[in-house]
């Protein structure tokens, strides 16, 4: 992949920012602690949360650029599918096979959507289908409590779940975000590979460049569309899986979306690696804002800080990070 | 083929070139435009009629070259200032506001002539309302002379093509423009429809006296009712002069036609 | 072939550009304001008046407002929470800061506070566009509500972070806020603010800038190419909407529940009202008002069904079951009629027009 000069220099400036706006926040006040051990501790766990983000801006990006969709019940997928893992393992289904039959549950969910949903709106301006997606969020929403109901449940996987030092006993590390980035690595690698190299791939690169060219050469959309939920739908079990074991799947775990839409704005809607690279910006600079500027006006900037990053960001470059940059014509 | 006497120059590009990432759009590209003139540019498909428009009225910015109107030279300018200094335009797709009626569209082509204020229009009754019973009486005037009074009240994305490229037209009248853009007002339609836009073109042009700058691909129609012509091809500038001369010009031929070997 | 304009001609502009042109429709409106100012105070009870008819005139006023920005002007926004938060904080500051002041203009000012608020989140929506600035928007809501919970100053210091409107009154003692006032009078007071910027909104969309605002909405360029300039035209958007939804915000807050956290106002209250748009119809006055109606009262029905047959449903189940019918709702009318209930309404009074001819 070719990166733009501009890009490189924003990232170089970003890096700069989230080392220096820390240190002389802490040269100011009294209140922030400040030391290079501890900073970088704070940056990692940030790194490590924001693959995490990235995992879900992952699912948004992947629709977005197959059918031009913003999908908004990305986070409803995320909760629907955590839930239905739990509730069949609940129901003693082992949880290796609870896991298939999820992902087939995900799939099917995929071709209900482009069915009922998808298809009667084909050519719709893309707002309506981005408040059809909301729709989407909330019958999901509800559909996942009715059948599973809404109290917490946990999720064990097994994964280890206790903070490890590192780098020679300085920084405290937990080993929980270790895996999950790990995992969500190996599912990026493969999704770039998947895209790259397969006939799939290939085709849905095609529609997302220009739909009706697409159709001319005869790559059914239809199709087309259900593969790429389908596919949207197993990168939100996995964030399901990861986000549920971490926190308890719970509804709190349909508004990650709203934590991973920051991360598209930052990457740009159509771009894979910026949904990473923004997705490791706003969990390292989200982490840092929190620890070393919060503490100054109030605390629980989480909240929206993501947003205003993103948005200042925006200001100065429309297109995101890696976004297409579009020349008007008329 | 009418024999005309021209006022002075209103309008003067001037080395133009544009250009998208490496792409060359336009390529030294001169001309001048008299009052009360109708300059027709032509070209094949790509050759950057429209862009030259795009130019003239600030949607695209030149790298090079300036364009000076009514003796005011610029390089770049907002979009929105081409309109407050009398240039109107009409598009080669259709690019009417599809949610409004006929009327409406043509009522927002005179946004610039309302001086009524927020405050007025939230109260409406007083000066808002003289205000828009005034301008509609003049949109109705614009109605009446595009022969579009039975559209009035419709919503324009109901419209078939050739009615709305009338609107269209009718909306950048309603600004009571001194030089009018028409990006192929003609194209795509049959030839009673081509009739009526050239008797409306040449009305335009003798009764309000406004200055014309025409893209068009139907040579008879050029022909007719150019006062001169720019021939561009990929950007380059062929040729220029009365559509007579221009039509015997051996570059313009091989360009259209593809040079024999 | 009671309903239809044949035989009436208008013989001026003014007529012809009046907001009823048809004259049973000028009566139909005539009723309807008897019924809303005279017939509903008498008959309906305390509950219907206060739990229903309040929440609906204000959300509706609230739905006006984000219609202007979402459906008239063409920027979507997720963010009307957040605004409605700030009427209602800001009144409180005024009426705590004031107590002289009169109810008209604690609830005015505070329109004019959020319109200054949503001007400044206006101002990017003249880079963003479409979904980006929709995401931008929430920035403006998760920021609004941060703030009010997080400095005391907003909320007088009040330990639990609500605020509670003292008591206020049109005249002498004719109270619409606090212990002392009457269902019908807080009915009276929303209903006459309604009405009176529901007008005001309608005026302003069938004029310049309205008409401006849908020339943005519906072709940003050829706008600009004609003369409109993005920024204002897009600020007096945001602004105008935001000075609706901070009023809505204020009446929510004083008149409706009388204290109020910003929990309230939370990102959920952004997306009801724009479901109500949705179903009511974007880009459309009367649209406002029947999705309002429309997502006010279905809850109550979902609330009340299964008793009226006899079935005895557990209430978090009925919260989920409402997800569910909401989100089936809204995908339902964005396939059926994107244009809303609004245009259901209008296709009605279209084959009344002709009736009882096809034709």
């Amino acid at each position: 992949m070719r990166i733009e000069q501009d890009v490189l220099k924003i990232l170089l400036a970003a890096l700069l920012l989230m080392a220096a706006i820390p240190w002389t926040a802490g040269k100011l006040s009294s209140d922030i602690f400040f030391e290079w051990p501890f900073f970088f501790e704070v940056a990692i766990g940030g790194l490590l949360a924001g693959v995490m983000y990235s995992l879900v801006a992952l699912g948004f990006v992947l629709i977005f650029k197959a059918s031009g969709v913003f999908n908004f019940s990305q986070g409803a997928m995320v909760l629907f599918s955590a839930l239905t893992l739990v509730g069949l393992n609940e129901l003693g289904v082992p949880i290796w096979l609870a896991i298939v039959f999820t992902l087939a549950i995900m799939v099917v969910l995929a071709v209900v959507i482009e069915r009922v949903v998808l298809r009667p709106l084909v050519n719709q301006e893309h707002i309506i289908l981005f408040m059809a997606t909301i729709g989407i969020t909330y019958f999901l929403d509800g559909f996942g409590q009715t059948l599973w109901g809404s109290e917490v449940k946990l999720l064990d996987l097994g994964i280890p779940n206790s903070p490890g030092l590192y780098f020679g006993g300085q920084i405290l590390i937990n080993d929980f975000d270790l895996v999950a980035a790990l995992i969500a690595g190996i599912l990026v690698i493969s999704l770039a590979f998947f895209f790259q190299y397969t006939r799939i791939g290939r085709a849905l690169r095609a529609v997302a460049d220009d739909h009706q060219a697409a159709l001319s050469i005869g790559i059914p959309l239809k199709h087309i569309w259900v593969i790429v939920w389908a596919v949207a739908g197993i990168v939100a079990l996995v964030a399901g899986i990861m986000w549920g074991s971490k926190l308890g799947v719970q509804f709190s775990l349909a508004l990650i979306a709203l934590k991973a839409l920051p991360v598209l704005i930052l990457g740009g809607f159509t771009s894979v690696p910026g949904a990473i690279i923004g997705g490791l910006i706003i969990g390292a600079g989200e982490k840092l804002a929190e620890v070393f500027i919060a503490p100054m006006i109030g605390g629980g900037i989480e909240d929206w800080f993501a947003y205003m990053l993103a948005l200042a960001f925006l200001v100065f470059r429309p297109q995101g990070l890696f976004g297409e940059k579009i020349i008007e014509r008329v | 083929m009418h024999e005309r006497k021209l006022g002075d120059v209103v309008l003067q590009a001037e080395g133009i070139s544009l250009s998208f990432g490496a792409m060359r759009v336009l390529n030294n590209v001169s001309f001048d435009v008299h009052q009360g003139e109708i300059r027709s540019i032509i070209g094949p498909n790509g050759a950057g009629k429209s862009s030259m428009l795009n130019v003239i009225n600030g949607v695209y910015h030149p790298q090079q070259g300036s364009i000076t109107y009514r003796g005011e030279t610029r390089q770049q300018m907002k979009v929105h200032q081409a309109a407050a200094q009398g240039i109107a335009r009409t598009f080669q797709n259709i690019a009417l506001f599809k949610g409004m009626s006929t009327l409406d569209n043509i009522m927002t082509g005179r946004n610039l002539k309302i001086k009524s204020n927020m405050l007025q229009q939230a109260v409406y009754w007083g000066k808002a309302q003289k205000e828009e019973i005034e301008h509609r009486r003049k949109v109705e005037e614009i109605i009446d002379f595009l022969e579009i009074q039975a559209i009035r009240k419709t919503p324009v994305g109901k419209l078939p093509y050739g009615m709305q490229k009338r609107v269209e037209l009718g909306r950048a009248l309603a600004a009571e423009p001194d030089l009018l853009l028409l990006d192929e007002p003609m194209a795509g339609m049959n030839v009673e429809e081509k009739e009526d836009m050239c008797r409306f073109v040449l009305d335009i042009n003798d009764e309000f006296g406004t200055t014309i700058i025409l893209i068009e691909h139907d040579m008879g129609v050029v022909m007719d009712l150019s006062d001169r012509v720019v021939v561009l091809d990929y950007g380059n500038q062929l040729a220029d002069g009365p559509p007579d001369v221009v039509r015997s010009n051996q570059a313009v031929i091989d360009a259209y036609l593809g040079v024999s070997n | 072939m009671l309903y239809r304009e044949a035989g009436e001609f208008k013989a001026t502009y003014q007529a012809d550009q009046a907001i009823l042109t048809i004259r049973q429709d000028r009566w139909f409106m005539l009723a309807l304001m008897v019924i809303a100012f005279l017939v509903i105070p008498l008959i309906s009870s305390e509950y219907w008046l206060g739990t229903i008819m309040l929440p609906f005139l204000i959300l509706a006023l609230a739905a006006l407002g984000l219609n202007v920005l979402t459906g008239y002007a063409g920027q979507l926004s997720l963010g009307t929470g957040g605004f409605m938060a700030t009427g209602a904080f800001a009144a409180y500051k005024l009426a705590t800061s004031f107590p002289d002041l009169h109810i008209f203009l604690v609830i005015l000012l505070a329109g004019g506070i959020t319109a200054v608020a949503g001007l400044l989140f206006g101002i990017p929506s003249l880079r963003i566009k479409g979904f980006y600035l929709a995401v931008a928007t929430l920035a403006s809501q998760f920021f609004l509500i941060w703030m009010f919970n997080k400095f005391g100053w907003f909320t007088n210091y009040s330990a639990s972070g609500v605020i509670s409107a003292p008591p206020m009154a049109v005249i002498g003692d004719s109270y619409v806020t606090g212990p002392y006032a009457t269902a019908e009078a807080k009915y009276l007071f929303v209903l006459s603010i309604v009405v009176l910027f529901a007008l005001m909104t309608k005026n302003l969309v069938r004029s310049n800038i309205g008409r401006e605002w849908m020339a943005v909405r519906d072709m940003d360029i050829a706008a600009e190419i004609i003369g409109i300039r993005m920024l204002p035209t897009k600020l007096k958007a945001f602004a105008y909407s935001s000075f609706l939804c901070g009023i809505a915000g204020a009446l929510w807050a004083f008149v409706y529940t009388g204290s109020v956290e910003p929990l309230a106002f939370d990102v959920n209250r952004s997306f009801q009202i724009l479901f109500m748009i949705i179903i009511g119809g974007l880009g459309s006055i009367m649209g406002a008002f029947l999705g309002a109606g429309f997502i006010v009262l279905l809850p109550i029905f979902l609330n009340n069904a299964p008793h009226w047959i006899g079935l005895n449903i557990h209430v978090d189940l009925i919260s989920h079951i409402e997800f569910m019918v909401f989100g089936a709702l809204i995908i339902f009318f964005l396939i059926v009629e994107p244009h809303g209930l609004a245009r259901l309404w209008q296709l009605l009074k279209e084959k009344l027009r002709l009736w009882p001819f096809p034709y």
